[in-house]
């Protein structure tokens, strides 16, 4: 049924769809353009829901595909599928973009530009996990960089560093790396097309292609530069904290859920699939920035006072553990690097909803005005549980499957290292309970008692991002086994026993 | 030999012709109509240019030819003055009875960029560019009234015969040399001498000076900044993609790189002028300023593309210059609109733009970002263009170098950008720009963006101008 239908293309661009709507309604038609966003990315939720359901794991695969030839001189054609790596992601998008849009219920300002900005946003991000071709990768890579500056610059906060500086860093800082990736993207077009005569930038005809070694290596660097600054891989990671602190809620939300994860499905779906050798020359650095991040990161965490602070180097830290998972190149590994990043995402989502929330309402971030919101806000206050613990990796929650599924898999590569990673854990149980603690628990405050607690659109947010915090961590089997089916494919290929056999003599920490 | 080769330089001087006889006698009002029918029957050329693509023959003994390259630059030129004249008609209603004179001369540049790129012999080549030249002395001081107009045509005058002399110094060399100027036969008669050298970098002095690369580039930003706004566009988009197609038709034609390895020279030129014009661009206050400098910078990219001298980066050239055209015409008729408007043209004129006219500000914004090269927009594809060719020919850094300066330029785009969303504006009032300059700027905007997502008819078109040099 689905087959039959451009189903990606529908998926992509109805947000789309849902801006160009928006764009000829007048401004002041504020209840209509809400719904609009609303609607638009429900059906691109509840179309991503189906296409999981229906993608059929024991065939395994891009599936769902489109293809159409677009630039011919440069190989370039408008190619869309899906496989078990890209489909938690896709649905990952939508989950949070669907949250982002009742997060900000409560703009006022410009309501019509941020919802088209936040549609474009929202479509921008999903491309690049839908595409197939790298030249439109990149571009939609790119595509969503603009919007986020202008959603930084108007509708942002200025509590510890302004809005403008915040967006101007986090743009720069993301364009600079996109820099180095586009060179290294254009380096191997050029090098296949020499060596196979035909230009191309179909991702899976590249991974066919057998380049030398040494360029290999050379353009693996250039790219792991590109997407480790967008994952906020160390010492690339300064744009993050404050980039989140100056965002408003919804690009927060976006921006630490999905955007920061093409940065690793880049990295799995370019950098290893293309040049596994070059991958596999750079991966032991890689592991070790990725103990910079997961140490580093935390200690900053523990020091904060800004909620936003908090949870911007948490998920610096967070991304650690991703990048070893990466690292690692074996099948557990990155089984657990692609689940980490869809936990992590709907944690992240959920902890700037909340405290987006609780901005709002209060006009402050810092912990030390708070506590004992338990009393006056308990859903604010259950959200807030619910992401902590899982950014804690408590058992029954998604993350911990992420967690431990990397640990597994990194621990067979790098022991020392992962030994550190684990000890990670404790400075993150550190920071978030006593977060948690003074901000929800203790004796009831009573200059907050005007505070109202979630209600309405506000609910959406904690609802949807919640259950699937609890559903992925009770019942992971599903959406593993979907996992797999992806990363297999993808270590099959490359040469899983070339790989093993050379990390498992050459890897040893 | 037909009128019909012809068709497009003949019309074109007929119309610049007929716009100063007919105007003799008429009042200021009749004399606007007239340059409107002027504008119209422009247009009327340029569909007869398109048709008449590809066409191809060599005339007067391979003087002059007429070849899709040079077919492919007549239809730039002719969009790039019938652009900027729609978009400054309300902005030329200043200069009153002298309308015609305006208007006749922009279009005697165009003349003259037509037959520079047509030129198959040095010396016609010589004479379309001094037609150019000419014109655009007269016309960037046409304020005469205001100082800095006064100034800017001065300098012009006096940098561009200079310019002028050292081209001529060096194609004078290239004809001792070889004995001939006829660029087709150059190349057979080329020897390795002293004088040939000395002979093709006065030639890349001269070229470079018209498309204001580093070091030759000191002219452009008073220049730019002095000129009328419509003078200062068609300087930027028509003058530069003239000085770049003849520098191209002479430098791939008549010195073959195995022969003479001018690459490298145009690859640090390449380098230098994308970092230079970025960077000065930086701490500009002036939007005519701003875009002058990343004008520098945009020449920068263009010749990237010639120093690697293979398909994908002389398609590059001539996909880019044509974008260039869209992109810059755009963000100059959005800087004429808010310059009638408020009467000036620094940054503070243009302090919540957004609320003020927020198609204003959305079409500056996206002509600029794609002058930035940021996807889905037309500069991205022509950078990519450009780099891939640079990459081929073996010049990585440089591909490295123009993708980071690139990503500075956003820096100053997007500041110009937040001072159009978030400044404070003096007056709340909207700015109507006219129908005409609405006309060109939507053409602009849809331009920028169709070019951008859906790049194969002109990287089509582009592959069949540039087929006389593969």
């Amino acid at each position: 049924m689905l087959s039959n239908l451009p189903v990606l293309s529908l998926t992509l661009f109805m947000p789309i769809i849902g801006a160009l709507i928006i764009i000829f309604l007048p401004k002041e038609e504020i209840r209509p353009i809400k719904y609009i966003a609303a609607t638009s990315t429900f059906i691109s939720l509840a179309l991503s829901i189906l296409i999981y359901i229906a993608y059929d794991r024991s065939l395994g695969g891009m599936q769902f595909i489109e293809h159409i030839p677009w630039i011919a001189d440069l190989g370039v054609s408008y190619a869309l599928g899906v496989d078990g790596i890209s489909i938690p992601l896709m649905l990952l998008t939508n989950l949070i973009g669907f949250s982002a849009v009742y997060a900000s219920w409560k703009v006022a300002e410009r309501i019509k530009e941020f919802f088209i900005l936040l549609l474009i946003l929202i479509s921008g991000v999903m491309g690049t996990f839908l595409t197939t071709d790298l030249f439109i990768f990149f571009l939609f890579y790119e595509v969503v960089v603009i919007p986020i500056y202008l959603l930084v610059i108007m509708w942002g906060s200025s509590k510890r560093v302004s809005k403008e500086y915040a967006g101007m860093k986090l743009t720069i800082y993301l364009l600079i790396g996109s820099a180095f990736l586009l060179t290294g993207i254009i380096a191997l077009f050029i090098k296949a097309y020499s060596i196979s005569g035909v230009p191309s930038m179909d991702i899976a005809a590249l991974a066919g292609l057998e380049f030398p070694v040494g360029f290999q290596i050379f353009t693996f660097a250039f790219m792991a530069l590109g997407f480790g600054t967008l994952l906020s891989m160390f010492p690339f990671h300064a744009w993050s904290p404050d980039g989140y602190a100056g965002a408003p809620t919804a690009v927060s939300m976006i921006h630490a859920g999905v955007l920061k994860k093409i940065g690793g499905y880049g990295l799995i779906r370019i950098g290893i699939y293309i040049l596994p050798l070059g991958a596999q020359y750079i991966a032991p650095l890689i592991a070790v920035l990725a103990i910079g991040n997961i140490v580093y990161a935390a200690m900053i965490c523990l020091s904060q006072k800004d909620l936003k602070y908090i949870v911007g180097y948490s998920s610096v830290s967070h991304m650690g553990y991703v990048l070893i998972g990466i690292a690692a190149l074996n099948l557990v590994s990155l089984n657990g690097a692609v689940i980490m990043m869809f936990a992590h995402g709907v944690m992240a989502a959920l902890f700037f909803a909340m405290i987006g929330n609780l901005y709002e309402k209060s006009h402050t971030r810092n912990v030390d005005d708070f506590g004992g919101l338990a009393h006056q806000m308990p859903r604010l206050a259950s959200g807030f549980m619910l992401a902590g613990l899982a950014s804690l990796g408590l058992p029954g929650l998604v993350n911990f499957i992420g967690e431990f599924t990397i640990f597994i898999g990194a621990f067979k590569e790098y022991r020392i290292l992962t030994i550190i990673a684990v000890l990670g854990i404790v400075l993150t149980a550190v920071y978030i309970l006593r977060t948690l603690g003074d901000v929800l628990f203790g004796p009831r405050r009573e200059e907050w008692d005007e505070l109202q607690d979630l209600q309405g659109p506000e609910l959406v947010p904690l609802i949807v991002l919640g259950s699937v915090i609890i559903l992925g961590g009770v019942y992971p089997l599903d959406i593993m086994s979907l996992i797999n089916s992806g990363v297999e494919q993808i270590v099959m290929q490359v040469g899983l026993t070339n790989i093993q056999a050379t990390i498992l003599t050459g890897g040893s920490f | 030999m037909s009128f019909n080769w012809l068709s497009t330089e003949i019309i074109v001087a007929l119309i610049g012709i007929l716009l100063l006889v007919l105007s003799s006698g008429l009042n200021v009002r009749g004399k606007e109509i007239l340059t409107k029918a002027a504008v119209a029957s422009m247009f009327l050329v340029l569909l007869n240019a398109i048709v008449l693509f590809s066409r191809e023959q060599s005339l007067f003994n391979g003087v002059y030819v007429v070849d899709s390259f040079g077919n492919f630059f007549k239809i730039l030129f002719l969009l790039a003055v019938i652009l900027v004249l729609l978009s400054s008609l309300q902005y030329i209603k200043r200069f009153k009875e002298k309308i015609c004179e305006f208007v006749s001369l922009m279009i005697f540049a165009a003349m003259g960029m037509i037959i520079m790129v047509s030129a198959g012999d040095l010396i016609t080549l010589y004479v379309g560019m001094e037609l150019m030249t000419i014109s655009f002395y007269i016309l960037s001081a046409f304020l005469l009234q205001n100082q800095f107009s006064a100034e800017a045509g001065l300098k012009y005058l006096v940098l561009g015969a200079i310019s002028s002399a050292v081209l001529l110094f060096g194609m004078s060399l290239i004809y001792a040399v070889t004995g001939t100027t006829v660029i087709s036969e150059i190349a057979v008669r080329l020897r390795t001498e002293p004088a040939l050298i000395a002979g093709v970098v006065m030639m890349l002095a001269g070229f470079g000076f018209k498309i204001a690369a580093v070091p030759f580039h000191m002219w452009v930003p008073d220049i730019y900044e002095g000129s009328p706004i419509p003078v200062t566009t068609f300087l930027a988009v028509g003058s530069k993609a003239a000085g770049f197609a003849a520098f191209l038709r002479v430098f791939v034609l008549a010195l073959p790189l195995a022969q003479f390895n001018w690459s490298i020279y145009m690859a640090v030129i390449a380098a230098l002028t994308m970092v230079a014009g970025n960077l000065i661009a930086i701490v500009q206050t002036d939007v005519k300023r701003l875009l002058a400098y990343s004008s520098i910078a945009q020449a920068g990219y263009i010749l990237a593309g010639l120093a690697a001298a293979n398909t994908y980066g002389l398609k590059g050239m001539l996909f880019y210059a044509m974008l260039y055209v869209f992109s810059t015409t755009g963000a100059f008729a959005v800087t004429t609109a808010v310059e009638v408007d408020t009467g000036s043209t620094g940054m503070e004129a243009f302090a919540g733009l957004s609320r003020r006219s927020p198609m204003l500000a959305a079409i500056m914004t996206i002509c600029m970002l794609s002058l930035a090269g940021i996807p889905p927009l037309a500069g991205f594809v022509g950078k990519f263009y450009l780099f891939s060719g640079a990459v081929q020919s073996g010049y990585l850094w440089l591909a490295l170098i123009g993708l980071i300066m690139s990503m500075v330029s956003v820096y100053y785009y997007l500041s110009l950008t937040r001072i159009m969303y978030i400044g404070e504006s003096a007056s709340d009032a909207p700015i109507n720009p006219g129908l005409e300059t609405r006309l060109a700027l939507w053409i602009c905007l849809l331009a920028t963006v169709f070019i951008g997502i859906y790049p194969a008819p002109l990287s089509g078109l582009a592959q069949a101008a540039i087929k006389i040099f593969i």
